[in-house]
This record gives structure tokens, sequence and C-alpha cells, in this order.
């Protein structure tokens, strides 16, 4: 069980949220000049990326909002925290690689 | 809303209506143990759903009718007479006793959408939405503990505050309006389940303790 800590209520049990897929994919400026390729990679690929990952997570049965978190995909260790339309934060990266105590 | 809130006969309909934990009563009283924990369901209460941003003037005028509204995640405003507590940075739920309702001669509802007025934002009576249970006694707190993973000591969770988790992992609202005693806010139609689970973790509270 992942603590995450909500940034409006604390720390909640992970069951408390939801998860909501890839971080700071952008909507295309102009759909409408995208081939159906473009469009169906803008709509379904995502990174699997292994190590420290930007996602977006809703505290469902909390206070309802929407934040980004950063995330070690092997450790689950959660490096960041931060709120709807910041960028991601430089966080050091080595430290992801070292599980330490909040792990799965 | 007018219809809902003012409707043609309202004994009839008052004597018609079943709250959602009602087939459950008999059952609350003879699971409750005396002196040690107690179980019951208080029906009907007034409730309603504020979304409003707290700075803007429309905010400013549903706090001058609630009495304030709360700032941040656990605290409360009010009174005895209309709390509102915090859902959200900008979601709130007054909860009022059931003779606050404009449909038994109250004004909340009526006062709050005037206070809105066009103002961005809403105010939703949301009264059939939510039953509340109230648990109390010495062993109040070790019920809650055995289906919800918050910190419920008292040096962590004080009297008057109230947070959105999960309790036998169902959502509702749990609200500590005494040293010993809970108010929970389950949608209603989770109230069945949620009063059998707080049954079941009170059972143990009937024999005596095995040392």
């Amino acid at each position: 069980m992942l603590l995450i800590s909500c940034p409006n209520c604390g720390p909640r049990d992970e069951t408390e949220f939801h998860y909501g897929g890839q971080a700071h994919v952008a909507y295309p400026e102009n759909p409408d000049a995208l081939t159906d390729r473009q469009w169906a990679e803008y709509l379904f690929y995502r990174d699997n990326t292994k190590g420290a990952f930007a996602e977006r997570w809703v505290h469902s049965t909390g206070c309802r909002q929407w934040f980004n978190m950063l995330r070690d995909t092997v450790s689950y260790d959660i490096q960041a925290i931060y709120k709807m339309g910041e960028p991601r934060p430089d966080v050091n990266t080595s430290a992801a690689t070292t599980p330490e105590g909040a792990t799965k | 809303m007018a219809e809902t809130a003012t409707p043609a006969n309202p004994e009839t309909l008052r004597a018609a209506r079943r709250s959602p934990a009602s087939h459950l009563a008999p059952t609350f009283e003879s699971g409750s143990v005396a002196g040690t924990v107690a179980l019951k369901e208080i029906p009907f209460q007034t409730m309603v759903g504020i979304r409003v941003d707290r700075d803007s003037d429309a905010g400013a005028r549903l706090a001058s009718v609630t009495g304030g509204l709360p700032a941040a995640c656990g605290e409360i405003s009010g009174d005895e007479r209309a709390t509102t507590l915090w859902l959200g940075p900008e979601e709130f739920l007054v909860v009022a006793p059931e003779s606050a309702h404009d449909s038994l001669g109250g004004d909340l509802v009526r006062a709050l959408v005037e206070a809105l007025g066009d103002d961005p934002g809403q105010v939703v009576d949301l009264s059939a939405n939510r039953t509340t249970f109230e648990l109390s006694g010495v062993r109040a707190r070790d019920v809650l503990e055995k289906g919800c993973s918050l910190d419920l000591h008292p040096r962590a969770f004080r009297t008057g505050t109230a947070l959105a988790t999960e309790i036998g992992n169902i959502p509702a609202m749990l609200f500590k309006t005494g040293e010993d005693s809970f108010r929970i806010f389950p949608r209603a139609s989770f109230a069945d389940f949620l009063g059998r689970w707080l049954l079941d973790g009170m059972r143990e509270y009937a024999s005596p303790e095995v040392p």
C-alpha cells in the first residue's frame, strides 16, 4: 500500500486515490492537421518508463482534486508531488534506484 | 429546486418516507452495548452542497449565511444549527437538523440559493444523498479503527474535525463531535452495508474482555 501525500489533505492510503496516467501530455495545437497515426499516438501511446515517471492522480474519496506525482516505477518511491499545470520538478534521479522505506 | 423544496402536502410525504437504514433500527438498538458503544441513525438531516470560491464575493455572502466557510481539510464552521464541513478547496457540505429544510418551515436552502445569486458556483439540496450514523461510547474509536486507516487518536483527530475518507472500504465523511462520539455520513446506498459493518465491529464489546 502506498501512502500518498495529497496536497490538500495530507498523507492518505493509496485506495483513496485513482490513477490518471502519464502527466504532461499536451493536447495537440491543431488536431485537424494531424494524421490518423499522429492522433492515435496522442490518444493511446504513453511512455513506459523504468525509473522516475510523472503521472496524474486524483484524491477521489477525499478532496476530489487532481495533482501530479513523480514516482519511481521500480521502487515505488514518491519523489515529488506538485500541482496540475506546474512543470515537472528536477529531482535527483540517483536516489530513485535505492528504494528506501516507502516501497511497495 | 423550488419544486422539490415545497411539495403539495408535506405531511403526507413526511409520513411516507423511509430513511436509508430505518430497517436496521432495531438491530442498532440490540447491537449497542450500554456504556461501551452505541450506534444509531439520525435520519433526514438537511444537507446542502456548496461549490464556490471562498475568496469571491459570492463566497463571502454564503459564508455570512453558514457562519463562515472552512479554510482547510478537516476544519468545520458554524454551530449546531448549521455546521459546514470542508469537502475540497471549493466544495463544502452544510449539515443542519431536519427542521431547517424548506419543506418543513426552514429556509436554509432558499437562503443559500439567494446568497449565491447568479455568481459562479452551485448550491444543491443534498438532503437525500447521505444519511447520518452516530457512533458513541468509550469503544467508538476502536470500532472505527477496524475499518478506517486514518490516525483517530485524539492527539491527531480532534473534536470538531471532519474528514472525507474510507470506512469499511466505502467513501464516507467522518465528523468527530465529542471526545467519544462520531458522526458518519455515508451515501444512502451504502447505509445498509456500513450499518452492518459497524454492528459487526461492535459485537466483540458485548462479551467480557479476554485477558
